[in-house]
């Protein structure tokens, strides 16, 4: 029995998901026994539900580029110029109904804007051959620019009623930010590991130039990659908006290299070719109970930021650490 | 002498040039003094932060803490002379700084050569941890009695004057200490042998170990050298503000390292040179300061910036990827 036991925390032990899931339930059980009749109470967990799934949503977008070797800095400008593009929809058209119909359209709209972003990042890195930490750091700022351009850089204020229910409301019991972050969660897993879309988006992460060899459409897997990827980024803005209940051109800014900590705190590979969804859920819930915790034991805002570096820069050395002795 | 058009280098003076000639035309007194010491006085920082991330880029890396190592270090450096060593002249205080600098640096050589962890991983993850120890252990209320020296340091001007419709303009003197981290760079790019062995190692770091280049000490030299400049260019800033305030800076790694591609320096490492980095900053702070004399309302500022950089780094990409197909055909 124990033989059996100690086989399976090694092998737990050898794979990056598996040391994440360690530590994802070492903080868990630490921050449970630091203050347990707070950490555990329902009321705790509900508010971390609603908490996380918006930096949670743009860590999976960012996730999706990394596996092709990319990156996707414009995440937090194509969330907010969605957002402001849905709220002026919502605040300029609003006086009949209850707004439900109206939501509906404001949101397939900024969905459709998130896609057009991620189209043209797709066509800069694809078409133009540009180096995609560079094309998406200029349209980050093209995207930020629009937005400030369009609200002049204030917030957009006094949303119909119906919107709080993408980030504030809860389906059958579950806090509907979070159901929201399982089903795109469980979607970007299953395209990434069940279709061909998404071993050829690995196989071009690991190796550009034999996926070119293989005769692989490149340029069209890139592009779809990118603009699922805007798409990702609309929906976060959305949830990032329903839960402020406005929307401003600087919201969420931290948000980017957040994101970018998470990925690759959750094993992604930042040079492409090796990442799983499930790391990145397990990064994300690491963090999300490290910031709760801490903040229920009178730990500053501040001092999370250093506590999540360090974990970054521990968690590469050991995976580094073990892939060399392996 | 020939002009190459397909560098960078001439693309963005090119770009500068026009920039001068609309503004000049549109507003004849876009060309004066004022102007020239604006484009100076907004250089000095961003003019060391872009000299600190050139020599990443060329040597393969990327680095986006410095910004943190400069905010932090302005911090201490203020801190620490008000509480204990409130007679340190203004250079005393730039070498504090200084060494402050240093010591954040090699905690990312030690993590970068040491360890052998991603340059940008390592990067972010100190970004976080000397932003987060700051804020938390040593303060997060903004500093407005500077020590001494600093203030000291604040008030020196190399040029004063008075303009024709009696406003003023001047130029600090960190100015030469700006004009200094170029030339000593320069120095060390082009005269020495560590200069070169970072361009090898940006070409390729294994046919640099192959011909016996000592990989981590020249990658640690680095990563310390950018830490210097990082605090260097932090006590100026906050001199300069006549303000320490912890908040300053971190935001700006990213725009930094863009005037720096802007100039021809590649992400992929092995290229770079001071002159285009000097032009990429240049344009940067033109777009920054004298937008609005185009007649481009400040709000589409960074749309212009996001478009330069677009521009900036589609045009080479985009020959570079036509003489591949066409080599390729």
């Amino acid at each position: 029995m124990t033989q059996h036991s100690q086989g399976f925390f090694s092998r737990l032990m050898s794979s990056p998901e598996g040391r994440l899931a360690v530590i994802c339930v070492a903080v868990f059980v630490l921050m449970a026994a630091l203050s347990p009749d707070r950490f555990l109470s329902t009321q705790n967990m509900t508010s971390m539900a609603f908490q996380f799934p918006e930096f949670a949503i743009l860590a999976l977008a960012m996730t999706v580029t990394m596996l092709t070797g990319g990156i996707d800095l414009s995440v937090v400008g194509i969330a907010n110029l969605t957002a402001i593009v849905a709220a002026m929809i919502l605040t300029g058209a609003t006086g009949s109904g209850d707004g439900t119909l109206l939501v509906m359209g404001a949101m397939a709209a900024s969905l459709a804007v998130g896609m057009v972003a991620g189209l043209f990042n797709g066509l800069l890195v694809a078409k133009l051959g540009l180096p995609p930490i560079l094309a998406t750091l200029g349209t980050g700022l093209i995207f930020t620019g629009f937005a400030i351009a369009l609200t002049g850089g204030s917030a957009i204020m006094g949303l119909p009623p119906a919107v709080a229910w993408i980030g504030n409301s809860t389906t059958f019991g579950i806090p509907t930010p979070l159901v929201l972050f399982v089903l795109l969660a469980v979607a970007t897993s299953l395209v990434l590991t069940r279709t061909s879309f998404g071993v050829k988006l690995r196989m071009y992460g690991a190796n550009p130039l034999a996926a070119r060899f293989a005769a692989m459409d490149i340029d069209g897997m890139l592009i779809r990659v990118y603009v699922a990827s805007g798409a990702l980024a609309a929906i976060a803005g959305m949830v990032v908006m329903s839960r402020a209940n406005s929307a401003k051109a600087d919201y969420g800014s931290s948000y980017l290299l957040l994101a970018v900590l998470i990925a690759v705190l959750g094993g992604v590979n930042p040079y492409g070719g090796y990442g799983k969804i499930i790391g990145v859920v397990l990064a994300v819930l690491s963090m999300q109970f490290l910031s709760s915790g801490l903040n229920m034991i009178g730990v500053s805002n501040f001092a999370r930021e250093l506590i999540w570096g360090s974990l970054l820069i521990f968690v590469m050395i050991v995976n580094t650490r073990a892939a060399r002795t392996r | 002498m020939k002009i190459d058009w397909t560098r960078n280098e001439t693309l963005v003076a090119l770009v500068i040039l026009a920039f001068c000639l609309l503004g000049a035309a549109s507003d004849p007194s876009f060309l004066s003094i004022a102007t020239l010491t604006d484009l100076l006085r907004g250089g000095i920082v961003l003019g060391i932060f872009a000299v600190a991330a050139m020599l990443v880029l060329i040597s393969g890396g990327i680095d986006v803490s410095f910004t943190a190592v400069a905010a932090f270090t302005m911090y201490v450096t203020a801190v620490v002379l008000n509480a204990a060593m409130p007679w340190m002249p203004w250079w005393g205080a730039l070498g504090f700084g200084m060494v402050v600098g240093a010591c954040l640096g090699a905690i990312n050589g030690i993590l970068i050569a040491g360890f052998g962890l991603p340059t940008l991983i390592v990067t972010l993850g100190t970004l976080s941890i000397f932003r987060g120890f700051m804020l938390t252990f040593i303060g997060q209320r903004q500093i407005t009695t500077l020590p001494p020296g600093m203030r000291e340091f604040g008030r020196m001007m190399l040029i004063r004057g008075e303009n024709a419709d009696g406003s003023f303009y001047n130029l600090h003197a960190a100015f030469l200490v700006t004009l200094l981290v170029v030339a000593l760079t320069w120095f060390i790019l082009q005269r020495t042998m560590l200069g070169r062995q970072i361009y090898a190692i940006g070409g390729s770091v294994e046919s640099a170990r192959r011909i016996g280049i000592n990989v981590r000490g020249v990658q640690f030299f680095v990563y310390v050298y950018v830490g210097i400049l990082a605090g260097l260019a932090g006590v100026i800033h906050s001199s300069m503000a006549r303000v320490a305030n912890p908040f300053d800076l971190v935001g700006l790694e990213l725009s930094v390292i863009a005037a720096v591609v802007l100039g021809g320096a590649r992400l992929a490492g092995g290229h770079g040179t001071l002159t285009g980095t000097v032009l990429g900053v240049t344009l940067i702070v033109l777009v920054r300061n004298s937008l609005v004399v185009l007649g481009i309302p400040a709000t589409w500022q960074s749309v212009t910036i996001g478009a330069l950089i677009l521009l900036g780094t589609g045009l080479p990409a985009w020959q570079a990827k036509r003489a591949a197909s066409r080599s390729a055909a």
